[in-house]
């Protein structure tokens, strides 16, 4: 979808437990679209930036590639072509366009955008979209409604307030827009610590 | 400037050589003083070894500049550097030469503010290696820029909250301000060049006659520059502050573990200080060597910058400690991992080395020479270096064999020789000290350069670590991506930048009186002016040892 070049995760999937007597789960992490993001931040040039229906995308024409965004970035989300990437026809035919990040460059910063190609056309994105479990929910905040790829709707609000839901290292007051629900197992009523 | 042939103005009788070469340049229209001879014979006669200086430095220099048309072909992913660790040794360059810079600022202006009068054999050398280093640590950014065809877009696109703004704007600031703060006590020399210098090829006739803007010494003209100087003197404090702050926010402005820190401002200005003095000390030392530079450049400087370095040595290692001490008491989740690298992991002997021989020695070496008690330890024949030093060195070499030669499952062993081994080279290194002790001006220089490469040192555990480990990984560690493994390419252009930053240094000694002559020439003798420093039973305060 992306033809991300390899060696990038625009959505990381990492493997994690809370402690050792727990047992692991899959943690994905793609660009968390901060509501205050360091990233944005520090760009001497401004190519980096958020826009008014939150997503924060890179200019890859104006960026200097002096990765101040990338040092500045608490969740590691974003990545450098540190070569000239591999490039095929598809993506080569396609105009430059800051919402694909589409053709790759070298020496400029990538991440993930939230697809906004995609969600433009009332579609979720494509990591949504792909996973079978169901498990990504995209949605409009003020719509108050996400929906995953089995076609489950439901309310953000509701979701947010019943199910325990944090946002990763939210405490660093970067207000990132993508909310973590426990795993089904460890639901809110069953541990006491996770009462919303 | 007055005719003088067989005395100089103190009397004394010249030496022979220095009689037939003043004599050769007054047979050319043109009269030296012994003093004038003394300081502009490095800009006059560039012997072999001038030629041998600058080859070096530019076949080095070459090299970087072949490693840098290297990375511009094919991208920065010839270094080491990759999305997990995406700054390396040019940060860390950066940050030193930006680092080394302070030193001018610290000896022309607040030396100059406080009217203390030994500094004027020293002020030149200190700025002109503030200006040296000030060129290759504002290059060091841009040749790690991904896309260094876009700097313009700084200016076109600029962003006043982003620091790296904020550390164009004061980088520039300084460098102009201390290209001026070099200049201006310059123009009396360039004068004095222009008027007698008349072997000198064409061009550098030229060079000193339009720098020297006209100067003919007379009153109001020295009322201007020494008005000019106090001004610059009270300018460039603060802006020599600042940019070392700015360069530190680059790092406290995020929220890295490591990095996220408020003190981070004062803790890399006093480093800038440190190794800045410390660069000055090995400046004064290869030039009085080099130029035969003993009448100007003393003990008592020795003494009196050691002092200087000793304060901004210990101010830096109290920094060090509010820095790591206050985390590692806590050992927050974040930073843990970070904190047990440095302290017992793979960068341990890094850290330890900064710490330890970067700034601890160097601190005993510096005092070396005040402590009376060592004087008498000299008498006492069991501590003489060379039975003490012999069993060090067994003791040393046992322990790195044992820990190289014994099975895996004696590591216990291994760890207790190694221990062994250090303390034995301990002992060595504390037999030496009653030798050292009588050569203050070597302690001075050891202490110094000691200093300077913990500063590079420091600067790399500074920022790699810190990268090494990020709240969440870019990549899977397990593979090692997470790693920073400087290739030839970053070596070369640091390499490159250092041979650069000498041999522009080295020029400006070639081109220009490294000690200030009008400065220099009224004093009666630099011995005689009070020495600041409290000094103990030291026999060689007044013996040029080195």
């Amino acid at each position: 979808m992306h033809l991300v070049p390899p060696g990038q995760e625009w959505i990381k999937i990492y493997n994690l437990e809370h402690s050792s007597a727990t047992s692991a789960y899959f943690f994905p992490r793609p660009c968390m679209q901060c509501d205050n993001p360091p990233c944005v931040n520090v760009c001497p040039v401004g190519a980096s930036y958020k826009r008014s229906d939150g997503i924060v995308l890179i200019d890859q024409e104006l960026c200097i590639g002096c990765r101040f965004c990338m040092a500045a970035c608490p969740y590691s989300a974003r990545y450098f072509n540190w070569g000239e990437p591999p490039h095929t026809e598809l993506e080569l035919s396609q105009p430059y366009s800051v919402e694909t990040n589409i053709p790759h460059r070298r020496g400029v910063v990538e991440k993930c955008v939230f697809c906004p190609a995609l969600t433009r056309q009332g579609q979720i994105p494509a990591c949504g979209a792909a996973c079978p479990q169901g498990a990504i929910y995209f949605g409009d905040e003020h719509e108050d409604a996400v929906t995953n790829s089995l076609g489950e709707t439901y309310r953000l609000s509701e979701m947010l307030d019943s199910g325990a839901a944090h946002r990763h290292l939210e405490e660093l007051g970067t207000e990132p827009r993508v909310w973590y629900l426990p795993p089904r197992t460890l639901s809110a009523n069953d541990s006491d610590g996770f009462q919303g | 400037m007055i005719l003088m042939v067989s005395k100089d103005k103190k009397g004394r009788v010249m030496s022979t050589r220095a009689v037939n070469n003043t004599m050769h340049q007054a047979s050319a229209g043109t009269a030296l003083s012994e003093h004038e001879y003394a300081l502009l014979k490095p800009v006059m006669e560039w012997g072999r070894g001038t030629y041998l200086v600058l080859a070096i430095c530019s076949t080095v220099g070459i090299f970087g500049l072949y490693a840098y048309a290297t990375q511009l072909r094919e991208g920065l992913v010839v270094t080491g550097m990759r999305d997990q660790v995406s700054w390396g040794l040019y940060i860390t360059n950066f940050v030193f030469f930006i680092g080394i810079s302070h030193v001018g600022a610290l000896l022309s202006s607040i030396l100059r503010l406080t009217g203390a009068k030994w500094r004027y054999p020293i002020t030149r050398m200190a700025e002109a290696i503030t200006f040296a280093a000030l060129l290759f640590g504002a290059l060091m950014p841009l040749l790690d820029l991904g896309r260094p065809e876009r700097i313009a877009n700084l200016i076109s696109h600029g962003r006043l909250q982003s620091p790296i703004l904020w550390d164009i704007l004061s980088i520039t600031t300084y460098l102009v301000g201390s290209s001026i703060f070099l200049y201006l006590p310059l123009i009396p020399d360039l004068a004095l060049m222009r008027d007698k210098l008349v072997n000198v090829p064409g061009w550098r006739r030229w060079l000193y006659r339009v720098l020297a803007m006209g100067w003919k010494a007379r009153p109001e003209q020295h009322e201007r520059l020494e008005h000019s100087m106090n001004t610059m003197a009270v300018l460039i404090l603060p802006i020599a502050i600042m940019v070392h702050t700015v360069v530190s926010w680059i790092f406290a402005m995020t929220l890295r573990p490591g990095w996220n820190s408020t003190i981070f401002g004062p803790y890399f200005v006093a480093g800038a200080l440190a190794s800045g003095a410390a660069s000055v000390v090995l400046a004064m030392a290869v030039f009085r060597r080099m130029y035969h530079l003993e009448t100007y450049i003393t003990p008592l400087h020795f003494r009196n910058m050691a002092a200087l370095v000793l304060v901004l040595d210990l101010v830096y290692l109290y920094f060090n400690l509010a820095e790591y001490a206050t985390a590692a008491y806590k050992m927050e989740l974040g930073e843990r991992a970070l904190l047990m690298e440095l302290f017992t992991g793979r960068l341990a002997p890094v850290f330890w080395f900064t710490q330890v021989v970067g700034l601890i020695v160097p601190a005993i070496l510096l005092m070396l020479p005040s402590i009376g008690m060592l004087a008498r330890a000299r008498t006492v024949p069991w501590l003489r270096p060379i039975p003490l030093g012999a069993g060090g060195a067994v003791l040393a070499v046992a322990a790195l064999g044992a820990s190289r030669f014994l099975p895996a499952q004696n590591s216990n062993i291994a760890t207790y020789l190694l221990w062994a081994g250090i303390a034995g080279a301990g002992l060595f290194a504390l037999s030496l000290l009653p030798r050292l002790q009588a050569r203050p001006v070597a302690c001075a220089v050891i202490a110094s350069g000691l200093i300077v490469l913990q500063a590079w040192l420091k600067r790399y555990i500074i920022v790699v670590p810190v990268l090494q480990h990020p709240y969440l990984s870019s990549h899977e560690p397990a593979l090692g991506i997470g790693l920073y493994q400087p290739t030839w390419v970053e070596w070369g252009i640091t390499a490159g930048a250092m041979a650069g930053f000498v041999m522009v240094y080295f020029l400006f000694s070639r081109l220009f009186p490294i000690v200030s002559v009008w400065e220099t020439e009224q004093r009666e003798s630099i011995q005689e002016i009070p020495v600041p420093v409290r000094h103990a039973h030291t026999p060689a305060a007044a013996s040029p040892e080195v």
